[in-house]
């Protein structure tokens, strides 16, 4: 077995003097989407957050694609391939969904296909003759798609996609969970926080639980919808 | 007025209003990305005409043309961007995570140094610039002569916006600028290397200053004030506009240029008073400006951590004071004359330090311009005494009572708003007031000020003096103190820490801080009095933004949560100042150099340090809260 595109061992991290997170570890391999389950307030965003260097953390191992990136800028690890798709969204709201995607764009990797708008809208018909749209202009469903366009402008080999279902419309929804087996189709791995479990389950692969700032729970996704005492006592059902 | 007069008026309007955009321009658009409010943003405005009056007139001596002329504007341009950039480089880059006042005097420090070099290399006097060819002479506007050169400024107004429009909607670059300007976190997730485009940003922004430096030398003969002259310009045109926005920053600066070409007529001393006045009214009614946005500053820290803390006096503390008293006390007895003159003006610093250390460690009211106070007393008192006639003592005892009254009338504005904006504005007021002593020639005696303020015959020897500075600074301090401690001082520390809950809690916090304010404006101007007798004399370098910044290292260097802080402060400072300014020819530089080294070594200010040391002997600081 190889070794596995993200690896995190025993992170920790705070926000000043409130520590957040609690020894968490973690793993996905290439093409994997995992899901990061738990409440709000859980630590599930601080955890994204910390892989990419936006809070101050500690870990024993955070590596990326063999490069150990605990010390690098956010924008070195997104040059290795690993996107972050935010839950408040984040778009650029000035500009129009054209330039919010340019902001994204980066060269692809070892001779991979890049994505291109029509790539794109493949995954995301609404997005389709939007391009002169401003961003401020959109829906939330929307939003949240081009949220996700922009990262995948970046040609990334994995998102980290921070509750792409919250808040929106289950046919939105629908759409969400189509886009990502879409990615996972075209090789990127995805780790996915959720607090809607169908969501997560039609999905994922793998899942791990998290609740107050420590990991309860890993295994495959067929086994969380088995166990009965960890969804009750660490999901809302 | 005819027509013809009222469209010559509003075209010089016009003209004033496009230099003044393409300036502001540059500085709008590093806040917007860096989200730092660069004070030298003048000093490269003034290089840039440095460079024009130089490289220009050598361009011309080859061909004497337009566009040799246009040539050497842009290569003077060009320049100051590279200038910029590397200030990016070697500065900025260090401090974009360091509390706002830092950032202002860091770029403040590298006002001082600009200063001290340009005098170094051109001279001290005024250098008039050529003439651009092909527009020297004049145009018939319905019968009205009009410079070709301003309609060419005009012109050249309209290009630069047409140009950041096209860099802004059309290039990469632009594109990255006005998403960092947005949310820069964001940007560098999507692997935008910042460094790069933040250079870049100072590239630009310093070009634009330059070129707006480079186009006035055949209006102006450049000369060392242009720095500071424009850049309160500058901070009130992008206040207006909003901190960020280019197109506010054109709206106001249209708005600017017409309300002093006209206000000129109307007004013609004070048309600046007329410019600040829109500016408060414009900032009461939306206080981040026409175009801004809230997020711009806000949830950023201002100040240095390590203010939280504010320890009551402990036994040593009260021992050291003690000690300190009691030399004060002996000084006049065994001093020598120059002894007690400087133990005056320490005394006299002290308690501005201290009044402006109330405000900020206290309030949480971070003030550029507290040096507008300490002025006001000075002058209130030097002019009742010269020219009405009055005493010394109750002109005194009107000093702080009028710089109250001004505090407090300003002050209605300035607690009315939070951060940046509220720094830059207590900076323009400080600068009505200090425009207003130097233009009004016949009361104030503009640049030489007044002689003749002498204390009352009683006073006059220098130990007299002394112990009456002694016994008002003393007072007023003790006072100020004992206010921190009352509930008043407990609600506003509450405000301070957070606004919002203290308003929950049913504090004003407006009021308040208002009072605050009102009352820290009195001590400095207690402070201003005392010192106007014992120089004889006021002058406007009483009320100059270099005076305001001095309160600030003042209170620094002294550390912000000690109450005996800002006396310690202001006895080091003064006696660096004494020892070192005779020594040096470059006594700015020096300063602007340690102000910069300051930032860089103690990013959490020289406090915040010196408590992370005595935290670690103090097992168990007692911090002030509300009472329970
Ligand atoms: N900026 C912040 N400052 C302080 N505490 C925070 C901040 N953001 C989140 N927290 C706290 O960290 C914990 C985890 O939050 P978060 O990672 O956002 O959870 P989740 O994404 O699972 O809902 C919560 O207790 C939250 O209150
Ligand atoms: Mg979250």
């Amino acid at each position: 077995m190889t070794e596995p595109l993200l690896t995190i061992r025993n992170l920790s991290a705070a926000y000043g003097m409130a520590s957040v997170l609690f020894d968490v570890s973690l793993e996905a391999r290439r093409g994997e989407v995992v899901a990061l389950m738990g409440r709000n307030g859980a630590g599930k965003t601080t955890t994204l957050k910390a892989i990419i260097g936006m809070v101050e953390a500690k870990a024993e191992a955070l590596s990326f694609s063999g490069h150990d990136i605990r010390k690098l800028p956010s924008y070195r690890i997104a040059r290795l391939g690993l996107g972050y798709v935010p839950e408040e969204r984040r778009i650029f709201t000035d500009l129009t969904v054209q330039e919010n995607l340019d902001v994204g764009r980066r060269p692809a990797r070892d001779g991979r296909e890049a994505w291109t708008l029509e790539r794109l809208c493949a995954i995301f018909p609404n997005l389709a003759e939007m391009e002169g749209r401003r961003a401020s202009a959109m829906s939330g469903g929307e939003q949240q798609m081009l949220t996700i366009a922009r990262t995948l402008m970046g040609n990334p080999d994995m998102v980290l996609l921070d509750e792409p279902s919250e808040g929106l419309a289950p046919v939105i929804v629908e759409q969400m969970a189509e886009a990502v087996v879409a990615m996972k189709a075209t090789g990127i791995a995805v780790l996915l926080c959720e607090q809607n479990l169908h969501f997560a389950a039609a999905v994922s692969d793998r899942a791990y639980v998290i609740e107050k700032g420590a990991i309860r729970f890993s295994g495959t996704m067929v086994e969380l919808e088995a166990n009965d005492e960890v969804r009750e006592a660490y999901l809302t059902v | 007025m005819d027509l013809s007069f009222v469209i010559i008026q509003s075209l010089s309007g016009l003209a004033s209003a496009s230099s003044l955009f393409i300036i502001a321009s540059g500085l709008t658009i590093v806040f917007g990305v860096t989200r730092i409010v660069n004070f030298a943003h003048g000093s490269l405005y003034m290089l840039g005409g440095y460079l024009g009056v130089t490289i220009v007139p050598l361009l011309l001596d080859v061909d004497r043309s337009l566009p040799m002329f246009l040539l050497g504007v842009l290569i003077s341009a060009l320049i100051v961007g590279a200038v910029g950039a590397l200030m990016e480089i070697l500065l900025l880059r260090r401090i974009y995570h360091v509390p706002e006042l830092f950032q202002l005097l860091a770029t403040f420090g590298v006002v001082l140094i600009v200063q001290d070099l340009v005098i170094k290399v051109w001279g001290a006097v005024e250098i008039p610039g050529p003439r651009a060819p092909s527009l020297r002479h004049g145009v018939f506007i319905l019968d009205q002569r009009f410079p070709a050169y301003e309609l060419f400024l005009i012109a050249a107004g309209l290009v630069v916006l047409a140009g950041l429009w096209l860099l802004m909607q059309k290039t990469r670059f632009g594109v990255l600028i006005r998403a960092a300007t947005q949310d820069r976190e964001m940007v560098a997730a999507l692997g935008v290397n910042q460094a790069w485009l933040f250079t870049g940003t100072l590239f630009l922004g310093a070009f634009l200053a330059g070129l707006g430096g480079a186009l006035q030398i055949p209006r102006v003969a450049i000369n060392t004030q242009m720095d500071i002259s424009i850049i309160t310009e500058v901070f009130v045109v992008t206040v207006i506009g909003g901190m960020g926005s280019v197109p506010g920053a054109f709206i106001a600066a249209l708005i600017i240029g017409q309300l002093q070409a006209f206000g000129i007529l109307i007004f013609p001393k004070i048309t600046l008073v007329l410019v600040f006045l829109l500016m408060a009214v414009v900032l009461v009614i939306k206080p981040w400006g026409l175009f801004g946005k809230p997020d711009a500053s806000a949830g950023r820290a201002i100040l240095p951590e390590g203010i939280l803390s504010l320890k009551r006096f402990g036994t040593v503390d009260n021992l050291v004071a003690g000690v300190a008293i009691a030399v004060l006390l002996a000084l006049p007895v065994f001093g020598d004359n120059y002894m007690i003159k400087v133990g005056i003006e320490v005394l006299v610093l002290a308690l501005a330090a201290f009044s402006l250390h109330f405000l900020i460690g206290v309030g949480g009211i971070v003030s550029f311009g507290h040096a507008a106070y300490f002025g006001i007393g000075a002058y209130a008192a030097g002019l009742l005494v010269t020219r009405l006639g009055f005493a010394m003592e109750p002109a005194l005892i009107l000093a702080p009572l009028i710089a109250g009254a001004f505090a407090a009338l300003f002050g209605y504005f300035i607690v009315r708003l939070s951060g940046i904006y509220l720094a830059m504005l207590t900076l323009a007021f400080a600068q009505i007031v200090y425009a207003v002593c130097f233009q009004w020639v016949d009361l104030t005696g503009g640049d030489n000020g007044v002689v003749g303020v002498w204390p009352s015959g009683w006073a006059t020897s220098r130990q007299v003096y002394f112990y009456l500075v002694l016994a008002f600074t003393l007072s007023a301090i003790i006072a100020l103190r004992h206010a921190i401690y009352t509930p008043f001082g407990y609600a506003l520390r509450a405000a301070r820490d957070s606004a919002t809950r203290a308003d929950a809690i049913g504090i004003d916090v407006r009021r308040i801080r208002w009072f605050a304010f009102t009352l820290s404006g009195a001590a400095a101007g207690l402070a201003g009095g005392l010192y106007s007798f014992s120089k004889g004399s006021i002058d406007p370098t009483m009320i100059s933004i270099p005076m305001s910044v001095d309160f600030l290292v003042m209170v620094l260097l002294g550390g912000i949560q000690t109450v005996m802080g800002p006396l310690v402060g202001a006895a080091a400072f003064h006696s660096i100042k004494d020892f070192f300014m005779p020594l040096t020819d470059f006594w700015r530089m020096f300063l602007g150099a340690s102000i910069i080294l300051m930032v860089l070594v103690f990013p959490r200010g020289i406090a915040g340090a010196a408590s992370l040391l005595t935290d670690r002997f103090k097992p168990n600081p007692k911090p002030l809260g509300l009472p329970a």
